[in-house]
């Protein structure tokens, strides 16, 4: 079986392995300057380095703790802000308007904001995380609570379920495959709200690092912490596209 | 054989209203009596209603005129002394089947022993031994409609209400599961409402008929339907034919004014 993994897995990301080839061979013959685009290979030296003098681990955790508060927080709030909607016309009427006015504003726009009330430090960069993450996820729960089928409602209710506990027994599961894409689009959205506050306001984490190298003219190292970034968040949608193919085995 | 009104329907009127387009008045002046123990089958043509006076029964809706009395309270919601079995099965689909026949029995707060050992009896009775484990959507229309017969049956409600359990089976299955369901009836003794739009499974399975009008839904005429069904060449015997007869000249002139009314 590993066998027929292993030249699947190379054909599959084959375009990377030639775009890195592709990289190397630009910077290397001199075909851009390699102030713009350092070698890959030296790229790869100064990602080493990063990781062994620990500074890379140190901001990447602190990022890490960051954009993982703000999408805890985002998704608790904006899941049962959603349910709740779907299930109160009051509820609705009153959040409706509100969702619909923030739901298309650039939420990096509140960076300024978010560092005028909570400060450099973490506090601002989990607020504005959770403000824009919280949305999409209220969205997606709105939807999939709206679809509840009325005949699990009523086989809940008159198997002696009282309304809140059939709000989580068939209301949240019903919402659930919808809530999660929501919160597949909320994750996207961290990254990149998280470095964008940390290149803009910040004294540690992955955007801050990227500031510091660049501003300093450290580009292989520049490069390096982007690369971990993209990779970061690739590995982020991968693990969570497998968790929720399990919570979602029931489905056909 | 049956016992005294358990159920009494009383000049029940009820009006649809969609959210776009105009009030319908689906029921008018219904009444009705159901008594303990008895096996009554609503039959109508589509669209008269007679889902909505078995969701009325069962307090999903809320009556609006008249009264519903069940064992002589008003109906004020649903209960689990009312079952409810859908022609969509309605099962929870991310529950195994196992839990879905144990989820009524969680809600009546049974010790955790009892609820399994009921659950696998239940799981057992309706032929599922071996799909414990299964999602919903692994199984077939058929096994559907067992599980959420099981999961019905399994918190032991005293009335079964049965939106056109079979509607959604082929002819096969849905034969079969006629007989099954029989025979869980004679061993039970349930009171049942049985809604369905097809006169030979209303007068295989009901000991009385209440055959319905066109939208607006009232009771046209109630025929008795009891004669001995143990016989597996049922649905040959003269008195079998006869009756449908009966009550398919009583549906008859209510399906084509069904049919005239439609929209087009």
């Amino acid at each position: 079986m590993t066998n027929a993994l292993v030249p699947k897995a190379l054909i599959r990301y084959a375009p990377l392995l030639i775009l890195a080839a592709a990289w190397e061979a630009a910077s290397r013959l001199h075909l851009v300057s390699s102030l713009a685009l350092p070698p890959l290979s030296d790229v790869a030296q100064a990602w080493v380095e990063l990781v062994q003098s620990g500074e890379l681990v140190t901001n990447g955790l602190s990022s890490l703790y960051r954009a993982g508060a703000g999408l805890a927080l985002a998704i608790v709030v904006g899941g049962a802000l959603g349910i709740f909607m779907a299930s109160s016309r009051g509820v609705n009427a009153m959040l409706g308007p509100l969702v619909e006015l923030f739901y298309p504003m650039p939420k990096s726009a509140l960076i300024p904001v978010t560092v005028l009330w909570l400060g450099f430090g973490d506090g601002s960069k989990i607020l504005l995380i959770f403000l824009g993450c919280m949305l999409p996820v209220t969205i997606g729960a709105y939807n999939g609570a709206r679809g509840s089928d009325r005949h699990l409602v009523w086989s809940a209710r008159s198997m002696g379920a009282d309304r809140l506990r059939m709000m989580w027994d068939v209301v949240v599961p019903s919402a659930l495959p919808e809530l999660l894409n929501g919160v597949r689009t909320a994750l996207a959205l961290s990254f990149i709200l998280l470095v964008s506050s940390e290149l803009i306001v910040a004294r540690q984490g992955f955007g801050y690092l990227i500031g510091y190298l660049g501003s300093n003219g450290s580009y292989e190292a520049m490069f390096a912490v982007v690369l971990t970034v993209a990779f970061t968040g690739f590995l982020a949608d991968r693990v969570y596209q497998s968790v929720v193919a399990r919570v979602l085995r029931w489905q056909e | 054989m049956s016992g005294p009104a358990q159920i009494v329907v009383d000049g029940v009127c009820h009006h649809y209203r969609p959210a776009v387009g105009r009030t319908v008045l689906a029921l008018e002046n219904v009444s009705l009596k159901v008594r303990e123990r008895e096996f009554l089958a609503l039959l109508g043509p589509s669209g008269c209603g007679k889902s909505t006076l078995l969701y009325l029964i069962g307090g999903f809706l809320p009556t609006e005129t008249g009264s519903i009395l069940v064992d002589g309270k008003p109906v004020a919601g649903p209960g689990p002394d009312r079952g409810i079995v859908f022609q969509n099965f309605a099962l929870f689909p991310w529950k195994s089947v196992r839990k879905n026949v144990l989820y009524g029995l969680e809600r009546q707060g049974l010790p955790r022993e009892e609820r399994e050992k009921r659950a696998q009896a239940f799981i057992d009775m309706v032929g599922l031994t071996g799909f414990e484990e299964s999602y919903p959507s692994q199984l077939s229309g058929g096994m559907k409609q067992r599980t959420a017969i099981a999961r019905t049956l399994a918190f032991d409600p005293r009335m079964l209400l049965m939106d056109e359990p079979f509607g959604a089976l082929d002819a096969q299955t849905r034969s079969l599961m006629q007989s099954e369901l029989l025979a869980i009836w004679e061993k039970t003794r349930k009171t049942v409402i049985f809604v369905t739009h097809d006169v030979h499974e209303a007068v295989y399975l009901a000991e009385r008929v209440a055959v319905m009008s066109a939208r607006p839904g009232r009771i046209k005429t109630i025929v008795d339907t009891r004669f001995d069904k143990d016989d597996p060449e049922v649905h040959r015997t003269k008195v079998f034919i006869d009756k449908v007869d009966e009550v398919w000249n009583l549906v008859r002139e209510e399906a084509i004014k069904a049919l005239e009314k439609r929209p087009s």
